[in-house]
């Protein structure tokens, strides 16, 4: 009989806790053209699977009127859910409470979230809406910011971690994203900066929007922070949905097998490359030309664009496919594309992804920038990033391999378990031109018609050294194919490569160019 | 099929011309100059807040040209070496970006 009175108590202290800042506040959220954090949750988890804990925990704040103040779950909801009837962890910031803003209890359920998260090995969703570290509370925002970061790190490579950003994300809340593998941006909702206009504009001066600062397409393609960008909250949903297809749930396990689909063929793989090295395509329409379905899910699309990372899937199992792109700065390798590519091969070698190379690429982008902005240091990463990866790794040398990017894009030498080669590769240490001009540099300067002369060697160098065969008869390629048999190369050497075993020297860690 | 469009550009990697497409990132790089020494710019945001050199003064290298308020810190400004001043391109008070030409020396 007292149950009733219990339950019914439970229920009512429930309903007011859910409300979160209240209907005026919620009002506010959906006038900036937001979802609340509860619409956001239940829009990435199956239906009615979501759980949520921890509904009652209570700010500590007892300085500056503080204690007076309610906040509802102290302005962040955790808890578990499913995606696909699978289990995954998920929290919210709730910006209808005090900003979403970051005190010590708000970061405990973070972290309590977190530490279930890791050790069921289960996914982790972080929803970052915040207007920053909540001042009242002091030093104790900065402890729960940095037991959450430390918390990412460890999770790193076991569980995988996504942020989505659906709100201001600014100062010390941005490394939590940063340390995490995917981050989700939405235009006009998103915006992540270390130092906010206000600041900049007393400092230095300068005046900028938020959305020229750090907003969505500011952090897709200029800083590289963001992997994908959304028009919309309901878009970047469904990127997520797309996304937890591909990957597996923790580091121990291969990502769930898909029913095979032939590519749609809507036309002959070889009319997508153009004959001649110096004209571009899309390489995309390469990758789609081998993947089940033609699907190929891009990351990262809008940032250094002169290389595209991403997944698809060849019979069934999730690929990661690294590829030089000739339509953006002719596919040179730079700082930012070595570092896009590195990043994602890291990913895929923790996560039990194989990965397939295609090399269509000049060399490196030249100038000064590039050489002042690390092109070294940042280049390495790639190196790294390949010779350290132990998933399967297979190569498929379209036209241009030339010179450091030969060796870097997956070549034997980094340890490729398969390379072939088009007839069409080009296979040297630099592109006939240039090759051309030093090699033959006297009889060049001597010749009565230099351009003519130059004309001649340049053709004698392609004859010579512009095609495959000549890493082939040294074994540094396995096989020269045809373009159409592409498919079925990756298809057999990712079989024969499924069960392999590849050994690192035992370490605590590499020390990796970052 | 993109072979034809017309927004791509020729980009020269040892000394072969590819045709393709920049990026934003691309085109707003800045061109790199040689810096000019007796240019003594700053080398982080924040304000001047005391100026210490006059116009015309003959100074040695080490003595204080102007204190810039910069990230909490009150950062002096030296002189990189013997010289006069030539111009100085700041007034007290004025918040510069990292990289302003602050003094000009002689």
């Amino acid at each position: 009989m007292s149950f009733k009175r219990n339950i019914l108590d439970l229920r009512k202290r429930k309903k007011e806790a859910q409300q979160g800042g209240g209907e005026k506040a919620i009002e506010k959220q959906v006038a900036m053209g937001k979802k609340t954090a509860r619409e956001r949750i239940k829009a990435i988890l199956d239906e009615n699977s979501f759980h949520e804990y921890d509904l009652f925990v209570e700010h500590t704040g007892r300085d500056f009127d503080m204690e007076k103040k309610v906040l509802h779950g102290d302005g962040v909801i955790i808890g578990t859910g499913t995606m696909y009837n699978q289990p995954v962890a998920i929290y919210a910031q709730d910006f209808t409470v005090a900003g979403g803003s970051l005190g010590l209890m708000h970061a405990r359920k973070i972290t309590k979230i977190m530490d279930h998260a890791l050790k069921m090995r289960v996914p982790l969703i972080g929803i970052n809406d915040s207007g920053g570290a909540r001042i009242q509370e002091g030093v104790n925002s900065l402890a729960g910011y940095g037991e959450i970061f430390y918390r990412n790190t460890n999770a790193s490579g076991v569980i995988p971690q996504i942020s989505v950003i659906l709100g201001p994300c600014a100062g010390g809340a941005v490394y939590s994203p940063a340390l995490t593998d995917f981050v989700f941006v939405v235009e006009n909702i998103s915006k992540m900066f270390i130092t906010g206009p206000g600041v900049i504009k007393s400092v230095l001066g300068e005046e900028i929007s938020m959305e020229d600062l750090g907003g969505a397409m500011i952090h897709s393609e200029i800083t590289g922070n963001a992997h994908f960008f959304a028009k919309s909250e309901d878009e970047c949903f469904a990127q997520i949905k797309k996304l937890i297809t591909f990957i597996p749930w923790n580091n121990a396990q291969k990502a769930l097998k898909f029913p095979v689909q032939e590519p749609l063929s809507k036309r002959s793989i070889e009319e997508i490359v153009p004959v001649d090295p110096h004209h571009p395509y899309d390489i995309r329409d390469i990758i789609k030309a081998v993947t089940d379905g033609s699907d190929f899910f891009e990351i990262m699309e809008y940032f250094a664009r002169n290389i595209v990372i991403g997944f698809g899937r060849i019979q069934g199992n999730t690929i990661g496919f690294v590829a030089n792109q000739p339509m953006y700065l002719a596919g040179v390798l730079d700082c930012d594309s070595s570092d896009k590519a590195a990043r994602f091969i890291r990913y895929c070698d923790a996560f039990n992804i194989p990965i397939v190379t295609l090399e269509d690429m000049p060399g490196y982008l030249p100038g000064v920038d590039q050489e002042h902005a690390g092109v070294i240091r940042h280049g390495a990463k790639l190196l790294y990033a390949y010779s350290e990866a132990t998933v399967p790794k297979v190569t498929v040398i379209i036209r241009k391999a030339y010179g450091g990017g030969y060796i870097a894009m997956n070549s034997r030498h980094l340890g490729a378990d398969f390379v072939f080669a088009w007839p069409t590769a080009e296979i040297a240490v630099m592109g006939p031109e240039g090759a051309a001009n030093i090699v033959f540099k006297k009889e060049i300067d001597e010749a009565e018609n230099p351009a003519e002369m130059r004309k001649q060697k340049i053709q004698e160098y392609k004859d010579k050294f512009a095609n495959p065969f000549v890493a082939a008869s040294k074994g540094y390629i396995d096989e020269v194919i045809e373009p159409a048999e592409t498919r079925a190369r990756l298809i057999h050497s990712l079989e024969v490569s499924a069960s392999k075993v590849d050994q690192r020297p035992a370490r605590k860690h590499g020390i990796p160019p970052f | 099929m993109e072979e034809n469009n017309p927004n791509y550009q020729i980009f020269v990697v040892n000394s072969a011309r590819y045709l393709t497409l920049t990026t934003t990132k691309y085109d707003r790089r800045k061109k790199w100059q040689a810096l000019d020494p007796k240019e003594v710019r700053s080398i982080i945001p924040g304000s001047v807040i005391e100026i210490f050199a006059a116009v015309g003064q003959e100074m040695k290298a080490g003595q204080a040209i102007l204190t810039l308020d910069a990230m909490k810190m009150y950062t002096k400004v030296e002189m990189p070496f013997d010289g006069v001043i030539k111009s100085i391109d700041v007034a007290k008070g004025d918040r510069v970006p990292k990289n302003t030409l602050l003094v000009t020396i002689e």
